[in-house]
């Protein structure tokens, strides 16, 4: 055992146990896992990722390249930062990480934090500042990644100052947002920090030397043993040697020595000393090689090439690094708005240090001369890059791999820089560093997900309605956030049975669907027409008060954009109904003409789609249901004609009905505040049931509006298509402008031969042309012929006792009677072009 | 463990800039090397110079995700992508070079009906167009990529999916500098270091390059700087419809194998791969902002691993090690400009947005031919400059909001 | 970023939609500019490297389109001439 009979700031009372490849240990309270492996005499804890060699404990902290473990679904998780808990169960990796397929049960959350100055970094530097920037009340956090802070004063942080152990600061984001992981149990936490002022206490990190042979356990960075013998009272061996170009080194012989360690040998590169090489075996570090070929045996060896200030998150915000000769370091150099570099990270050191970026070898070999541990890259590396003709540092490390891998090249990247410039000749400065990028540390998937998975993945948008069609049966489908019901499946229907019988109701008898997912827009002001004029293509100051319209509206490309029906309810007082999908996007795209471009006009817009919910109730007996709830409303065609509005009650429920139609039946839209929308439903249900009033879904609406040839804006369109295209020009005003108008005349938009919208009916009316299916002109169109055109929408009729299609063809409205085809997965179906319009072209049944 | 990949032992030499050159390329990204490489080889202009500002590939070439396909719905777009796809399959050959390109099918998932129409009409489109594309069910999903998750519980279902067997991956890296080292052997100057910093014209024609390095005279001029388009042009006196916006992409640490081909999902904006050493690679969406910055807004990584994890489950405890940012060029169709500018021997190749790694040797191909004769090529004459004002875009947004 | 509503106050740029170049007038007879003029307007905007002024919207917030100069190398937030209004 190579724990220390005293000392440290574990907690030797509570013994834990673990488990290592398989194998029963113990260690203490306060021990991460690597210190209770040193001290169990674990010294290989890795195989290396190409070549396999044995790896140990190199560090104590978050730049740990070897030790690299697995525990339960866990992976590539560092042993140095990893506090062991009762029954921990690690196995050592190869440099490569394994994902399992365990659910997973951890808990990760989000803080959103905001404070004056956050400090990240809990050493002396840190504190001092979290303590001076607490004196004026301000609210200050204070983050450091270990467990405990590193003193015996932090409880004399005043109370404004809030602590957060176990936290990194990973990502130094535009106007100081930093975020940062908590490490919480088996879970975490993602902070996002929004800090007036960011003060970086993130101190250094001591670089390794570059020798033959310098990758064996039993080779550590010297200030790691330093933190085994003092924080966690282990002797890493038994056997040292130190070998250092630096000062910082001095107190450790002393450390050493007290802790029962033979010093066997100090190596000084200033003094002219190095070590060229290595031995031992699978176990690890056996004896040195010195210049001179004076053989130590030692299974400790205290490597300590400088230090690199911690600067990652001061670089990734752009903050400028510049090489210091005096300490052989790259350190901040400007500044940064609202951020402070403090301390060792500042580059504020005291030391002696003579630059060493590599030893030779004794061979002229340097295939075993380490610069990135984790990635198992060596000088001969290097020096391949170099010699096939790279300069840049960055393309160095692309060659290489050096500094891409999971530690980030903490320990490799300023030595890269060093020997980039070693080996090119040019001074250090003038190479530079690669650049920092987000995050410092590891982070999970897991943690950056946060709750934001499963059912919370994206929110669920639900009608007021929705209980009922869950109650009853229906197949949901995903509309945008909303969930409609798709169809409503009675006994052991399958859907194309549903769905034409759903459609026979709607045609034959009555049927209703919920439509409250209808984007809504209430239109306000006193140049509310001229708005609306402006936006849609077609006309409005004729539409008297109690009707609506039918509108489209084009992007300023001229190409369809939207549509729906614009109800004119009172003076100075519209609402623009849109598709479900683009709603939003259409609210955005009025604000946007509204308040940049016309805000002379006096107009206020709202989104009412979740204030109102929308009943559609069709077929030829739909005004029988109408009659019966509205029996104050005169129902008959004259009273109440296609595209006008009333206002009604019934049983106590408002309601605003419209005479309004998506299927081409007569049929009306009542819309009721959200809060009654179930109960409107329900009395509707109740006001039909002797009639068979049959619930439908978005399947049968889709059926009963291409039977009309109305089109669907994102099925028949694709952001290409024009009204004219549509052949809509009928809606085209040509009396006054609108947005998009301009675009219609350009060359190719005015072109005749323009994919056009049709029909479609194959020869053979039992065949179904695959949605989405090209169009050509020859039959054995299997090869790379021309496609003229592409299905839009395509469905089995019950209405015509046949399958239908529309597509928008080249020239489609000269092709009307010519037979085209349509191929997939080497399936032809031939079919004759048509009118887009299949059903009642007469409008008789609309306006009955 | 794992051999480590083969390098030639020379790459390039560091030639000091002539004073003029038949051609000057500006911007040694992939498009300009491989252009340079293809001015050489196939029209024996090798008096070429390509000059970089940095280091060469040190642009959205070094910082893509490297996912390379062709299925692209119109026919302009299918040809020439289709075109570059051919190129990709005899690369690692032609340039003696082992770029690591893998053919091992690119899957685009399908979770909506509209998603499905999408997806059958590309299929049906790329089949007609000679390209490789297959229409696959939830089930056949799962068998081909079997960490999918198809469950029906999920919030945005898997539908089904469309794939391209032929589209696969290659090491971007190695790609450039494998155009670098045959362009430089048959005599093209790689000049790094050396930035553009004005156009020499004599009336509306070009005549040469001011640069950090002193004037550089040259017969034509090819501009290749994907995210700096719009600063050159507007230096040579010209304007393009391209905004320049932040793609961001991450990577994992290495990981044993689990990713057996590229995924990509419009709907819940994914796509990823796992690189050939182990590391899941995955791009995020585009920041909306402009910006030249190469760095986005941390909320957009949140939500891709949100989505990256909703897909596949198994990457719950993989760890982001390393996040940055592509400067891309975003056209209004989402679409390339590639050909003759209003100034005589000046051309421009831009606007690829998130498409240009996989067209790199086709845009090198098209764009060499169209600097050789003065002409567009056939198969980029329909993305000419001039689309816009004529109203002929070739629109890949419809069909493809997010693609890569 | 933290995006200075001037309703609202600084706010994350997730709640705001991005607008594109500020500053560009609608034509104002559409009708008599040429198909290039027309395409100038429709598909060209500025695209500066350094100082820009750009329009953003809050639309998770109070819906108010402003006018904002930001840099797009460094991300700062600039001030322009006409910084707030609408256009």
């Amino acid at each position: 055992m190579s724990r220390l009979p005293e000392g440290g700031r574990i907690d030797r009372s509570r013994p834990i146990r673990f488990t290592f490849n398989g194998h029963p240990y113990q260690g203490f309270a306060g021990d991460t896992l690597a210190s209770a492996l040193l001290a169990n005499d674990i010294r290989v804890v890795a195989r290396s990722v190409t070549y396999g060699r044995p790896r140990g404990v190199f560090s104590a902290g978050s730049e740990e390249p070897n030790a690299l473990v697995q525990v339960g679904s866990e992976t590539m998780l560092r042993a140095t930062q990893l506090e062991l808990v009762e029954g921990l169960a690690a196995t050592g990796l190869n440099g490569r990480g394994r994902l399992t397929s365990d659910p997973e049960t951890a808990r990760f959350d989000k803080i959103y934090a905001h404070c004056e100055v956050l400090v990240v970094g809990g050493g002396p530097p840190g504190r001092s500042a979290a303590q001076s920037a607490a004196r004026t009340g301000d609210r200050v956090i204070l983050l450091d990644e270990q467990p405990l802070l590193n003193s015996e004063d932090s409880d004399g942080l005043p109370p404004n100052v809030r602590v957060l152990l176990r936290t990194t600061a990973f990502g130094l984001y535009d106007q100081n947002l930093v975020l940062a992981a908590e490490r919480r149990g088996d879970g975490g936490c993602l902070w996002q920090i929004r800090a007036r002022q960011v003060v970086l206490a993130t101190g250094a990190h001591e670089r390794p030397l570059v020798f033959a042979n310098n990758d064996r356990p039993g080779i550590m960075l010297a200030g790691a043993v330093r933190t085994y013998l003092n924080r966690y009272g282990v002797a890493p061996g038994t056997r040292a040697v130190v070998f250092t170009n630096n000062d910082t080194t001095t107190p450790l012989a002393n450390a050493l020595g007290s802790a029962g360690i033979t010093v066997a040998a100090i190596i000084d590169f200033r003094q002219d000393q190095a070590i060229v090489d290595t031995d031992g075996d699978d176990d690890g570090l056996r004896a040195i090689r010195l210049a001179g070929g004076d053989q130590v045996e030692c299974d400790l060896l205290c490597v300590s090439g400088g230090f690199n200030p911690a600067d990652h998150l001061y670089s990734q915000a752009q903050g400028k690094l510049r090489y210091d000769e005096q300490f052989a370091c790259f350190r901040p150099h400007g500044t940064l708005p609202n951020v402070t570099v403090v301390g060792a990270a500042n580059g504020d050191f005291d030391f002696a240090i003579q630059p060493c970026w590599l030893v030779p070898g004794t061979n002229g070999d340097w295939s075993t001369h380490f610069v990135d541990l984790e990635r198992d890259v060596t000088v001969a590396d290097m020096q391949h890059a170099v010699n096939a003709g790279m300069r840049s540092v960055e393309h160095v490390k692309r060659f290489t791999t050096i500094g891409t891998g999971s530690d980030q090249g903490k320990t490799s990247g300023i030595n890269e820089v060093g020997l980039v410039g070693t080996l090119t000749g040019q001074p250090i400065g003038g190479v530079g560093t690669t650049t920092y990028r987000p995050p410092y540390v590891p982070v999970s998937f897991a943690l950056m997900a946060g709750r934001n998975r499963g059912e919370l993945f994206d929110p669920i948008r639900l009608t007021s309605i929705h209980p009922w069609h869950v109650a009853h049966g229906a197949v949901f489908e995903n509309v945008g956030q909303w969930k409609r019901p798709w169809y409503f499946p009675r006994h052991d229907e399958d859907m194309e049975a549903a769905v034409l019988r759903e459609c026979r109701a709607a045609r034959e008898n009555v049927a209703v669907m919920d439509v409250s997912t209808l984007g809504k827009i209430d239109i306000r002001g006193p140049d509310a027409v001229a708005f609306v004029n402006r936006i849609y293509t077609n006309a409005f100051d004729t539409l008297k008060v109690g009707f609506g319209r039918y509108g489209l509206m084009c992007k300023a490309d001229g190409m369809v954009f939207d549509d729906g029906v614009v109800m004119h309810l009172g003076p100075d007082h519209w609402l623009a109904t849109t598709t479900t999908g683009g709603a939003a996007a259409v609210l955005d795209w009025m604000e946007e003409w509204l308040q940049t471009e016309w805000p002379e006009l006096r107009v206020r817009l709202t989104s009412v789609t979740d204030h109102w919910s929308a009943v559609a109730v069709v077929g030829p007996q739909s005004r029988d249901v109408v009659r019966t709830l509205f029996p104050a409303i005169a129902a008959d065609a004259q009273s109440f004609p296609f595209l006008a509005i009333r206002e009604g009650e019934t049983g106590g429920i408002p309601v605003r009905l419209h005479r309004i139609t998506f299927s081409g039946e007569l049929a009306y839209e009542l819309w009721t505040p959200n809060w009654y929308g179930l109960a409107l439903w329900e009395a509707v249900m109740a006001a039909g049931q002797p009639l068979g009033i049959t619930p439908y879904g978005t399947e049968a609406m889709h059926v009963l509006r291409a039977e009309k040839g109305y089109i669907i804006c994102g099925q028949e369109t694709d952001g290409t298509v024009t009204p004219q295209d549509l052949g809509m020009s009928w809606i085209v005003s040509k009396k006054k402008p609108f947005v998009g108008q301009r675009s219609h005349r350009r060359s190719d938009t005015a072109r005749p031969d323009r994919k056009q919208l049709v029909g479609l009916l194959p020869v053979d009316s039992e065949e179904l042309l695959p949605e989405g299916a090209q169009v050509v002109l020859e039959e054995n169109g299997s090869g790379a012929v021309r496609m003229i055109g592409h299905v839009t929408s395509s469905y089995r009729s019950a209405a015509l006792g046949r399958t239908f299609a529309l597509a928008m063809l080249q020239s489609g409205r000269e092709r009307l009677g010519t037979t085209v085809y349509a191929a997939l997965n080497g399936h032809i179906v031939s079919a004759t072009v048509t009118e887009p319009i299949f059903y009642d072209k007469e409008n008789i049944r609309r306006d009955s | 463990m794992a051999e480590p990949h083969q390098h030639p032992e020379h790459l390039w030499r560091n030639p000091e800039p002539k004073r003029a050159y038949d051609v000057v390329i500006v911007g040694a990204g992939g498009h300009g090397l491989a252009t340079a490489y293809y001015l050489a080889k196939n029209h024996g202009i090798t008096n070429v110079a390509v000059l970089e500002r940095g280091w060469l590939a040190g642009g959205n070439v070094a910082r893509n995700t490297t996912v390379i396909r062709s299925n692209y719905l119109w026919d302009e777009s299918a040809a020439i992508y289709e075109h570059s796809l051919k190129l990709w399959e005899g690369l690692s050959e032609e340039l003696d070079y082992d770029i690591l390109f893998s053919q091992r099918g690119v899957l685009n998932l399908v979770h909506s009906l509209g998603d499905m129409r999408e997806g059958r009409r590309r299929v049906s489109a790329n089949r007609l167009n000679g390209i490789d594309a297959e229409w696959l069910t939830t089930e056949e999903v799962k068998a081909f990529c079997p960490i999918v998750n198809t469950s029906p519980d999920v919030r945005y279902p898997v539908m089904g999916g469309t794939l391209q067997r032929r589209g696969g991956i290659a090491k971007h890296d190695y790609v450039a500098w494998a155009f670098a080292r045959k362009a430089d052997e048959m005599g093209v100057d790689l000049i790094q270091n050396c930035e553009v910093t004005g156009f020499d014209r004599e009336g509306n024609r070009v005549v040469g390059v001011q640069t950090n390095r002193g004037p550089i005279a040259a017969g034509r001029v090819g501009i290749c700087a994907a995210g700096h388009s719009t600063v050159l042009a507007s230096m040579a006196g010209f304007d393009l419809p391209i905004q320049s916006h932040p793609l961001q992409a991450l990577v994992s640490e290495l990981l044993e194998p689990v990713l057996n081909c590229v995924v990509m999902s419009n709907a819940v904006h994914v796509y990823v791969s796992q690189a050939h050493k182990g590391e899941l690679v995955m791009g995020a969406g585009i920041d909306p902002y402009n910006s030249y910055a190469q760095r986005g807004s941390p909320h957009v990584i949140e939500y891709q691993l949100a989505a990256a994890v909703e897909l596949f489950p198994i990457f719950s405890r993989a760890h982001v090690v390393r996040t940055w940012a592509g400067i891309v060029d975003v056209a209004p169709d989402a679409s390339p400009i590639l050909g003759l500018t209003p100034i005589e021997n000046l051309f421009i190749n831009c606007g690829w947005g998130t498409g240009g790694f996989k067209a790199t040797p086709g845009a090198g191909f098209v764009y060499a031919h169209t600097i050789a004769h003065g002409q567009p090529h056939a198969l980029n004459a329909p993305f000419a400059l001039e689309r816009f004002v004529t109203g002929a875009l070739i629109d890949e947004h419809g069909a493809a909001a997010v693609a890569h | 970023m933290l995006i200075p509503c001037p309703w609202c106050g600084d706010r994350e740029d997730i709640e705001f939609k991005y607008g594109g170049a500020a500053q560009i007038a609608y034509p104002t007879n559409p009708d008599s500019a040429d198909d290039a003029a027309w395409a100038r307007y429709v598909f060209f905007r500025p695209n500066p490297k350094g100082k820009m002024a750009e329009r953003w919207v809050h639309s998770a917030g109070c819906r108010r389109w402003f006018n904002l100069g930001r840099d797009t190398v460094t991300h700062e937030i600039t001030s322009i001439p006409d910084m707030g209004q609408r256009r």
